[in-house]
């Protein structure tokens, strides 16, 4: 199953890549990670998404919980929660392409912010597997580039991950 | 006052009451150096290998219980030094090692001697520093201490650019330190401790197995009242070895690939299993879909991430073995119910049948030396109460079999990684904590060179070890696996052209004796033992195809044992 992991951890040089090592060295699959500062700088916040059985994922948790620089962590997936992601992604658009293209970025709430004569690019935001279906409304067009965040997710409510 | 980078490591080493520093000079520590030069509160031991620091740092911590510290320069100095921190790291060993590094303005630049130890060390570190300014040091330094130390022990790197070391800074070294995102004070349930009583009382076939975590949590002595008074049987691991009286009744020995034939069915056949300070390693659990096929497990370790990592179990408590065990042997004494007294006594039948085999018999003879014959008069001879180091290997197996280990910090060895190399520079660390006891590193002719070169530390700092070579002429486990499993194609295992053992030692400036003849084993370990004040290292000539038995072969259960 799906779980994305929110991680409050030491903003330290070298906290990402414990991450990260401890992923590839126990075998355990990421499929997004974005990090950043939180509003107290010494403090980031993670947020990963992983794949796999209950038991991994209470594994993958666990050594999480014995890295050092972990403060504390969180399973949104176990609750409610909201999860968003951005996506850039410019596409081909000349002649009559141009008016489809801008009618799917329409449909799919997303904004082109960016124009050529022979191109637009789309900024989306939206929640993480609905990307996948925009790159694929997108399948008829030349798409040159995609840039993607990775999942950002937060509880929803009054529960909060916080120091 | 202000103090240098290099006064402020040797400072917070003696507040932290270091006795010894095992280490070995170079350019990104020679301030460090200086600084070394200058005291005499904390003593240096100058290794001959980086590799034998961290090894005698470990032996050091392993038969305290404090932490061992090593200082090596950058770059091979570190590097050298990863075998001894990976060794430490799977064995849950607390040590600190303090690697210098090129100046922080250098980091990077490929400079010479540059490693980046922070990155190589990661994956076999309990934790990590760098410290890129003088005024963090003391800190870090307290951190690696107090991370080292505490929860789960484990090594931790702390990485010192050389300019670090030269600047200034006011000395301070904390009393206490927390760390708001390391908090190793856990608190078990009391819930699951009533549940794991209660299982405990229903068990008509109950197993205690425990490992290295009740050595390093100094459980053993609560340990023991509460398998007495329960009446269960119990089985060690290969690191839990001395937790309990080897030479006490309810004690099978030990289990796993070649634990007893009593120990392993007793694990297969139980009902309920006492698992404390151990972690389900591979190599006691045989093919783990095969693995106590019958028993609700209760789990007691102070790592949540070891509690159903590979196996599933029903009652998982995560605390201390010490107060987790009290609470336990409390709440029996305040109950009404007790064990199952006709039930047990029905189980320790089944068991002294199965002990009944005897499963570590040998034959001796009057030609050729059995390599168990030289443990079992060690053992005599030295009471049972040495301090025993080992290599790895063949010689390994045998002493956990044959010395039968009656205390916690007895028995050192190098059980996760299975480092060979690591029994000679162990010992020198176990001799130096106890200087008026015996220590005795069994090895082989194979493991003992990854680390000869030790012999010239133990001449400078007069370490009286007594060094037992079971010298078959093969890499012996290896030969094993080959002899069984590869049709006796014994590719690589050879040891040719091996040195000759006893005038190697003397160059040493030690003693050196060559043993032949099983009817000289009684003698020479008598000789040797009576040489309080050297080393001598004993070439025993065993017999080149003993085998180690019981052994489960790989992808078998644990009732599925090969006996002689
Ligand atoms: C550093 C290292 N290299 C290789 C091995 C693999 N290995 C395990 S046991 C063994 C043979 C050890 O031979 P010896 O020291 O003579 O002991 P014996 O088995 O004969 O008692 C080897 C090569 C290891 N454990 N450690």
């Amino acid at each position: 199953m799906r779980h994305i992991i929110s991680i409050l951890m030491e903003n330290e040089s070298g906290a990402l890549s414990r991450v990260a090592g401890l992923f590839s060295a126990r075998g355990y699959n990421i499929e997004s990670l974005a990090v950043a500062p939180t509003e107290d700088p010494t403090i980031s916040r993670m947020t990963l998404v992983t794949n796999g059985s209950e038991e991994v994922v209470e594994q993958i948790t666990k050594q999480l919980n014995k890295l050092i620089d972990v403060i504390k962590l969180s399973d949104l997936t176990e609750g409610e929660h909201i999860e968003r992601e951005m996506m850039l992604i410019k596409v081909k658009a000349v002649g009559e392409m141009r008016e489809e293209i801008k009618r799917l970025a329409d449909i799919f709430h997303g904004r082109i912010i960016d124009v050529t004569e022979t191109t637009y690019t789309i900024e989306w935001t939206g929640s993480g597997n609905k990307s996948d279906a925009l790159i694929e409304a997108l399948g008829g067009t030349t798409i040159l580039e995609t840039v993607r965040t990775g999942v950002s997710g937060i509880s929803r409510g009054e529960k909060c991950l916080r120091m | 006052m202000e103090l240098t980078g290099a006064e402020i490591v040797i400072r917070c080493l003696k507040d932290e009451g270091v006795e010894f520093l095992f280490g070995y000079p170079g350019g990104a520590v020679l301030h460090i150096y200086d600084a070394i030069y200058q005291q005499d509160d904390v003593k240096h031991i100058l290794v001959r290998h980086e590799q034998g620091a961290t090894h005698a740092a470990d032996g050091y911590a392993r038969s305290t219980g404090n932490p061992g510290v090593v200082l090596v320069t950058s770059g091979p100095g570190a590097t050298n030094a990863v075998t001894g921190i990976a060794t430490a790291y799977l064995d849950s060993i607390p040590m600190v090692v303090l690697t210098g590094q090129v100046p922080t303005s250098l980091i990077g630049n490929d400079a010479f001697q540059e490693v980046d130890s922070v990155g190589i060390t990661r994956p076999c570190v309990k934790h990590n520093f760098l410290v890129k300014d003088v005024k963090d040091l003391a800190l870090t330094i307290k951190k690696a201490f107090y991370v080292a130390t505490t929860g789960r022990p484990g090594p931790v790197v702390v990485d010192i650019p050389k300019d670090v070391t030269a600047h200034k800074t006011e000395y301070e070294y904390p009393d206490k330190i927390e760390m708001r995102s390391y908090d190793p004070t856990v608190k078990s349930h009391t819930g699951e401790i009533k549940r794991a009583v209660e299982m405990i009382l229903s068990a008509q076939k109950p197993m205690i197995y425990t490992g290295g975590g009740v050595v390093l949590g100094n459980g053993s002595e609560i340990l023991t009242e509460l398998t007495r008074y329960l009446g269960y049987p119990i089985t060690n691991t290969l690191m839990g070895l001395g937790a309990y009286p080897a030479s006490d009744k309810q004690f099978l020995g030990m289990l796993g690939m070649h634990g007893t034939y009593e120990a392993n069915m007793g694990m297969h056949h139980c009902d309920v299993l006492i698992a404390i300070g151990a972690r389900f390693d591979d190599r006691v659990t045989g093919n783990i879909d095969k693995f106590c096929p019958d028993a609700k497990i209760i789990h007691i370790d102070i790592d949540p991430s070891s509690i159903s990592k590979n196996v599933k179990v029903d009652v998982p408590i995560v605390g201390e073995v010490d107060p987790v065990l009290r609470d336990i042997l409390g709440l029996l004494k305040e109950g009404k119910s007790k064990p199952d007294k006709t039930a047990i006594e029905q189980w320790w039948k089944q068991i002294e049948e199965w002990r009944s085999t005897n499963c570590l018999k040998f034959e001796t003879n009057d030609e050729i030396i059995k390599p168990q014959q030289v443990l079992t008069e060690l053992y005599k001879i030295t009471n049972g109460e040495a301090y025993v180091t080992s290599d790895v290997g063949q010689h390994q197996m045998w002493s956990a079999q044959y010395y039968g280990f009656e205390k916690p910090r007895q028995w050192v060895n190098s059980g996760g990684l299975g480092t060979m190399g690591f029994g000679l520079p162990a010992a020198m660390g176990v001799q130096l904590a106890h200087p008026d006891k015996t220590v005795c590193c069994v090895t082989g002719e194979a493991s003992i060179q990854m680390c000869i070169q030790e012999l010239a530390t133990c001449k400078q700092y007069n370490l009286p070890l007594k060094i037992i070579l079971l010298n078959n002429r093969y890499m012996g486990m290896v030969r094993q696996w080959q002899e069984f499993f590869y049709e006796r194609r014994y590719s690589q295992s050879y040891m040719e052209t091996l040195p000759d053992f006893a005038r190697l030692a003397e160059s040493y400036g030690h003693v050196g004796m060559n043993i032949e003849k099983p009817a000289d084993v009684e003698g020479a370990l008598k000789e040797a033992m009576g040489m309080k004040d050297q080393l001598v290292f004993m070439n025993f000539l065993t017999d080149q195809k003993e085998n180690v038995y019981p052994m489960i072969p790989a992808g078998a259960g644990l009732n599925e044992m090969i006996l002689i």
